[in-house]
């Protein structure tokens, strides 16, 4: 079993950082031939730098759109962030300074991220637009949250798991040796899902993360008067006639 | 329009139920051979149109990161779900913008996605089959490209962008629209939308001219190809003679004549408008652009103003630039938009919108007004979405929000707003644009404009409210059509430019 969830931690996180990488790359490669930035927008790239921050950490436009969707989203988000960042002292020895200081934040975190995606799958259920525009997978991906977030929970609060025992496994992984994995079927239940996600991540509408960075009506400065904006193939043209 | 009631309005905020299929349909004319062909699309719909429309969607995925970006990005949240004026108004579900996005991006999965091709039924991914083109059809013209989603989503996700590839696709395999099309054919043909030739372009001018010697006693000119003018005025072909349009133009030409501005139209580039946008074409986007490229060249002006006109000004402010090098900051070695860069006068901005160049002169107070010609008109402002979401004005963003009003503010007394939520870069489409000005499309427009309508009747309520200033000739046409529906005089709608027409003092300087 050890070994089963070795290889499945290695493959995950291969399609992981080459399946984002590429799509990462295919997003850069590909031109914007248009100034379409939705304005009024920022007119320097400080401004849109400010611009993507506020987007990315506070949210800004989901909160103009709705503010139940935007309460819930944002704490399912930032609670997750917190609880990723606590798990990194399953992978570091000794952990990081920073990382034990936001432990106890992280545990509570994996509290309200559940109530955030359990606030997010009501809507999604109960709300007449929102459920006509769920796909299977939309529910799906909110099914696998939560599951990882109760099964992570339940480790914590009620039926602990030898977190030595894993930290030690994980350590092993990273220098390429394969330890023993308690026997624990919440923990496994809990890291099979957790690999799950990493793997369809470059597959799925996860890929709205890297997108709203590569997003041209957020991400261009309002300069098309000051600045002669051109792409590759729209500059063929004027040499073909 | 006899059969055409407007539908009652409702309590503000509306979130409204769904009612599924309520729009269902054939949409607008389909182009005929003869109007596919004269822009390069063909006249039928192909064989092999089904591997021809999945081609030309790889194409362009390759070729704009926005729509690479947004087939991949939404999450369905939501966001969106509730800002379409056209899904507010028929309460159809596939006029949500996202289930509009969903359209197009239920076939990209099936065709470029892993998940897609071999878990269709878990993403929602389907076959492009002959009944999904022609609901791609409908739907995609039931969107003005007026880019309200795009403020509200968290990713930015424009549909617009995609509205416009599904148009370009569906011309491609000989599903062209035909309001727009013809259009086009027609600015190449004849140099405007209207299909006004010179000669009675001239004619109709000179008739202008003589009605306003009449009604002020001054010569007020209205010049047509005048080599070595300083300004071009580039001004959708509605203003030569469509009403509310044509008392901006008078307008304008007062602005000038007070000032001693030596301007003159172009016979050759007679239209402001660029259904090239519409249609979501680059290459007739771009054609129809060189044609103000050549004239002014021709001309050899040194500035560029652009008339009350929304998409227009989105595509002067944004494009022109990029596709024919009228604006400034091009490369020394760009010898394309060099050529035209070093003619133009680099103290204004290229190109300048009318409004702007009023602006800069109320504030060095080269202009005078008598306001109380303007105190029988209760002013709102409906803030055009192109301009408010896809252009700006002055030095500061949000500077489109700020001019027009400021120049209203210079020229009337009573100036109100109407409810937040729908002004500035939250404001509705009027209901009309994005290639949907057509007859044909004339249920659809009607309740495309409810929301607007709702905030009005709100407005004058309140208010009293009896003039709605706009800087589109779309909003104008739009408006002056189906506000009488409404109940509403179809004057209430007007120009900014007609009330600086209506104050200033024209004198000897």
């Amino acid at each position: 079993m050890s070994v089963i969830f070795a290889i499945l931690f290695y493959l995950a996180t291969l399609v992981f950082v080459v399946g984002l990488l590429s799509r990462i790359s295919l997003y850069a490669r590909t031109p914007a031939p248009l100034k379409i930035p939705t304005t009024p927008a920022p007119t320097t790239k400080t401004g849109v730098v400010f611009r993507l921050t506020r987007e990315v950490v506070f949210f800004e436009s989901l909160f103009k759109a709705n503010l139940w969707t935007w309460a819930m989203g944002w704490l399912f988000h930032a609670s997750m962030a917190l609880v990723v960042l606590r798990h990194l002292r399953y992978f570091t020895d000794p952990v990081w300074g920073w990382v034990a200081f936001i432990q106890p934040f992280g545990i509570y975190a994996g509290i309200t991220m559940l109530l955030g995606l359990c606030g997010l799958w009501v809507r999604r259920l109960f709300v007449e637009r929102i459920r006509y525009i769920s796909t299977p997978s939309d529910h799906l991906w909110l099914v696998l949250l939560i599951v990882i977030a109760i099964s992570g929970l339940l480790m914590q609060f009620v039926s602990h798991t030898d977190v030595i025992a894993v930290k030690s496994y994980f350590l092993g992984l990273l220098n390429f040796n394969i330890g023993t994995l308690p026997a624990d079927g919440l923990l496994m239940l809990h890291l099979f899902l957790v690999f799950a996600l990493l793997a369809l991540f470059p597959l799925s509408k996860l890929l709205h993360a890297p997108g709203v960075f590569f997003s041209p009506t957020r991400n261009q400065t309002d300069n098309p008067r000051e600045q002669r904006h051109l792409s590759a193939w729209g500059s063929k043209m004027e040499s073909e006639n | 329009m006899a059969d055409i009631t407007a539908p009652a309005y409702r309590t503000i905020p509306i979130i409204p139920a769904l009612k599924p299929g309520a729009m269902e349909g054939k949409g607008p004319y389909i182009a005929n051979e003869k109007h596919q062909e004269a822009l390069g699309f063909p006249g039928q719909v192909p064989d092999d149109w089904h591997d021809k429309a999945i081609a030309k969607m790889g194409e362009l995925l390759s070729k704009f990161r926005s729509l690479r970006v947004y087939m991949d990005a939404c999450v369905h949240c939501g966001a969106c779900s509730d800002k379409c004026h056209y899904f507010i108004g028929t309460q159809d579900p596939k006029n949500m913008p996202v289930a509009r996005q969903d359209l197009m991006r239920s076939v990209y999965r099936r065709y470029f996605t892993f998940a897609g091709k071999y878990f269709p039924w878990l993403v929602g991914a389907r076959d492009l089959t002959r009944e999904v083109l022609d609901e791609w059809y409908n739907y995609y013209h039931q969107c003005s490209e007026c880019r309200r989603c795009s403020v509200f989503c968290p990713y930015g996700i424009d549909t617009a962008e995609i509205t416009m590839a599904a148009r370009e696709i569906l011309a491609s395999v000989g599903l062209g629209q035909k309001y727009s099309n013809e259009i086009i054919a027609k600015v190449h043909k004849i140099g405007n939308n209207l299909g006004l030739p010179e000669p009675a372009l001239v004619d109709t001018l000179e008739g202008l001219e003589e009605d306003v010697k009449e009604e002020t006693g001054l010569d007020i000119k209205f010049p047509v190809d005048v080599k070595g003018a300083e300004v071009l005025l580039i001004t959708p072909s509605a203003d030569f003679f469509a009403e509310p349009h044509i008392d901006g133009l008078i307008g304008y030409a007062k602005v000038f004549h007070a000032t001693g501005t030596s301007w003159t139209l172009s016979s050759m580039a007679s239209e402001g408008a660029n259904f090239g946008m519409f249609i979501g074409n680059y290459e007739q986007l771009r054609k129809v652009a060189l044609r103000i490229r050549e004239a002014a060249l021709e001309l050899g002006v040194k500035r560029i103003i652009v008339g009350e006109c929304g998409h227009a000004w989105r595509v002067a402010y944004s494009f022109w630039n990029t596709l024919s090098g009228v604006g400034d900051g091009a490369d020394e070695t760009d010898r394309f938009a060099q050529m035209l860069q070093k003619q133009l006068d680099h103290r204004y901005k290229q190109p300048t919108h009318i409004c702007e160049f009023t602006w800069d002169l109320i504030q060095r107070d080269a202009l005078k007004f008598d306001k109380s010609k303007n105190d029988k008109h209760i002013i709102t402002m409906h803030d055009s979405c192109n301009v408010a979401r896809g252009s700006r004005m002055g030095d500061l963003p949000g500077g489109q929000f700020e001019i027009p009003r400021n120049i209203i503010k210079a020229v009337a007394n009573n100036f109100v707003e109407m409810d937040p939520n729908t002004t500035h870069e939250r404001t509705f489409c009027c209901g009309g644009g994005g290639g949907l000005l057509t007859d044909d499309l004339m249920d659809l427009r009607v309740k495309g404009a409810l929301p607007r309508m709702e905030v009005l009747q709100q407005a004058v309520d309140e208010h009293g409210v009896n003039y709605m200033a706009a800087i589109c000739a779309i909003c104008k046409t739009q408006f002056s059509k189906i506000m009488p529906v409404y109940g509403f005089d179809r004057r209430m709608v007007g120009g900014v430019h007609q009330l600086v027409s209506n104050a200033i003092i024209l004198g000897d300087k």
